[in-house]
């Protein structure tokens, strides 16, 4: 895996750092975050776009920059409502790509395991690039390879809380046995979160209110990019393993052998 | 079955009265810094003693509504089907003993006034009736519904109180939300403000949210009639209409709207004076103590206090509002509900939002999740 190009479904990705387009304080302020990214896709609610208007429009802005767009189902509760949106998705941007958002709770965003592994199941029938939102979760990331999607996208945090990597040792798991790319998505907060989980050996982080909220969030779109970069190229670097004993200044077995 | 009933008969209006009055600003201080804010910090927060403490409160009001929704503003705007009503509200332009001429929007009348708002880039549409249940029921809802249905990508609704099976029908037809306001939670108060009507029924009232939300409806919306009672006695108790409702239907979103009393036809002066550094409190009270709740200021509010709350704590907005059936085209001179404040056209609005680095946006909701 080391030093390779990031590849899903048969796309090559310069970049593995993926930007979402919600929350910003305008149209302007988001194409040039994600131009300053150098990210090669970026996600946006379906609900949000209008195909019929013009005026001040999402798609059109990010047209223009040439990244791969990769609709989402937020909004969605339910299997059924969320493989409806992708063939609309489908259809408004002429993409078979999609980011499975499945949230009946909208007050913390969480996504319904249940709902989404029956609608990976369903895309992936209908030739969906499927890339599903997901809990940490080790055994739902293996049914869902199952079930054809081409990334697992478990959460660091709750969405939108720029908490980090709360969920590490699950990553952790989920990297090491995963066959597919692992995109860190939600919760991280500051572009050493992102360098942490590439560290760790994930394929790539989606970002969207750390950059999207913050002061300036071109440079922070910036900040993202790098450390993304270094924390991928300290991972295929290969780190040194952190040591969790003392050493002793004379070793303590030594009397076996005098 | 539970409802709010259940929860609201164990607080008194003077026991809440009373804890408000007694609350410190080291009280407001601890539930400041704390991190999982209750009903009890709500309480604190809206009392006298946190007015001293709004400057703070607004900070934090800004960046927690930045977090969660970022720099944007959702905008709307109402449409008014009919100003016909069976109560005797005394404050409501539309009160049934205020001898004017009523007007109910036909199939046509219905379309012109939409095309209007479609012409003004409104996207999200909240429709608004009197209780005239004969001839503005369920069937006229449903009808009006099906025929916007494919102009608008949301369809909101505030109308009479109805049946749980009634939303049903109207959540199948499309509707996404349902805003009703208790107007007040003091029960005295509110028989003698709706001396007559179905309206008069306070219980049914107060249970109208728990019906909309078993009916399935994406977003409740709430709020109390500001200027009726104590602004903040009728706050925490609209708080913890919201809090049950939460928990109870966790499928659902939850708005709060700030209806200020504003002068209409024939209506009383407010008992009650809200100043704006009063609302600005309220909404950052409400921001403070729940992060996920959507707050909408409509054309009550004048437009400097509108041009600032864009960064308080406001998530969505009407705009270029006309509050009486016909107003938009067909009408213009028909009963109005009330006088709206800021009188700025939806373009106004929107360059105003982004002067102040917000995205207004028209779009966030798509008929494919109602089903269509």
């Amino acid at each position: 895996m080391n030093n390779q190009k990031l590849e899903i479904a048969g796309r090559i990705f310069e970049s593995r750092l993926f930007l979402g387009t919600g929350k910003f304080g305008s149209l302007t302020d988001m194409v040039q975050s994600v131009i300053a990214s150098e990210t090669d896709m970026v996600t946006m609610a379906l609900k949000r776009i209008d195909a019929r208007s013009h005026e001040d429009n999402l798609l059109d802005s990010l047209r223009e920059t040439n990244v791969q767009l990769l609709p989402n189902t937020s909004g969605a509760r339910t299997a059924k409502e969320a493989v409806l949106a992708a063939q609309l998705a489908r259809e408004a941007l002429e993409t078979n790509w999609v980011k499975l958002e499945i949230h009946p709770d909208p007050k913390y965003l969480l996504p319904d395991p249940i709902e989404t592994l029956y609608a990976t199941e369903e895309l992936a029938k209908l030739g969906f690039v499927v890339m599903p939102y997901i809990h940490a979760d080790p055994v739902l990331c293996k049914r869902l390879e199952d079930a054809g999607t081409a990334v697992v996208m478990p959460l660091g945090a709750p969405i939108g809380t720029n908490k980090g990597l709360r969920t590490q040792d699950f990553l952790e798991i989920i990297i090491s046995q995963s066959n597919v790319p692992v995109v860190v998505d939600a919760g991280i907060g500051a572009p050493s979160d992102a360098a942490k989980a590439m560290e760790m050996g994930a394929d790539a982080v989606l970002v969207n209110t750390a950059i999207a909220v913050a002061g300036n969030p071109l440079n922070m779109a910036v900040a993202f990019k790098e450390g993304v970069i270094a924390g991928r190229r300290a991972f295929e670097s290969g780190l040194g393993a952190i040591a969790n004993h003392a050493e002793a200044s004379s070793p303590l077995t030594s009397f076996l052998f005098e | 079955m539970k409802s709010f009933k259940d929860v609201f008969e164990n607080y008194q209006w003077d026991e809440v009265k009373n804890k408000l009055e007694k609350v410190s600003l080291s009280d407001v201080r601890y539930s400041l810094q704390k991190k999982n804010k209750t009903l009890e910090d709500f309480l604190n927060l809206l009392s006298p003693a946190a007015s001293q403490e709004l400057e703070l409160m607004a900070g934090m009001t800004q960046m927690l509504t930045q977090k969660r929704f970022g720099k944007t503003i959702q905008l709307y705007a109402p449409l008014y089907l009919s100003n016909e009503c069976q109560n005797i509200c005394t404050y409501c332009g539309f009160s049934l003993d205020n001898h004017l001429k009523r007007k109910t929007l036909s199939d046509t009348e219905l379309m012109i006034e939409a095309s209007v708002l479609k012409s003004m880039g409104v996207n999200h549409v909240l429709l608004v009736s009197g209780e005239a249940n004969k001839i503005v029921g369920v069937p006229y809802f449903q009808n009006a519904v099906r025929k916007l249905r494919p102009h608008f990508s949301n369809i909101s609704i505030e109308v009479q109180p109805l049946l749980e099976e009634e939303y049903k029908l109207l959540h199948e037809e499309g509707v996404h939300s349902v805003l009703v306001y208790q107007e007040t939670y003091h029960q005295d108060v509110y028989r003698e403000y709706h001396p007559k009507g179905k309206k008069s029924n306070f219980h049914f009232r107060l249970e109208t949210p728990d019906r909309i939300g078993r009916a399935g409806i994406h977003k409740i919306g709430l709020g109390v009639l500001l200027g009726l009672e104590d602004w903040r006695v009728d706050s925490f108790f609209n708080a913890l209409h919201i809090d049950y409702l939460q928990k109870q239907y966790w499928k659902s979103k939850f708005s709060v709207s700030f209806p200020r009393l504003r002068p209409a036809e024939g209506i009383i002066e407010p008992n009650f004076i809200m100043e704006d550094k009063d609302l600005l409190q309220l909404i950052c009270a409400y921001r403070i103590w729940n992060e996920d709740l959507e707050i909408s200021i409509s054309t009550r509010e004048n437009e400097v206090f509108r041009n600032n709350i864009v960064s308080l704590g406001a998530t969505a907005m009407s705009a270029g509002s006309k509050t009486n059936p016909g107003g938009y085209a067909v009408d213009k001179e028909s009963l109005e509900q009330f006088e709206t404040s800021d009188e700025r056209s939806m373009e106004e609005i929107k360059i105003m939002i982004k002067k102040s680095g917000y995205d207004p946006v028209m779009k966030d909701w798509d008929s494919v999740y109602s089903g269509f």
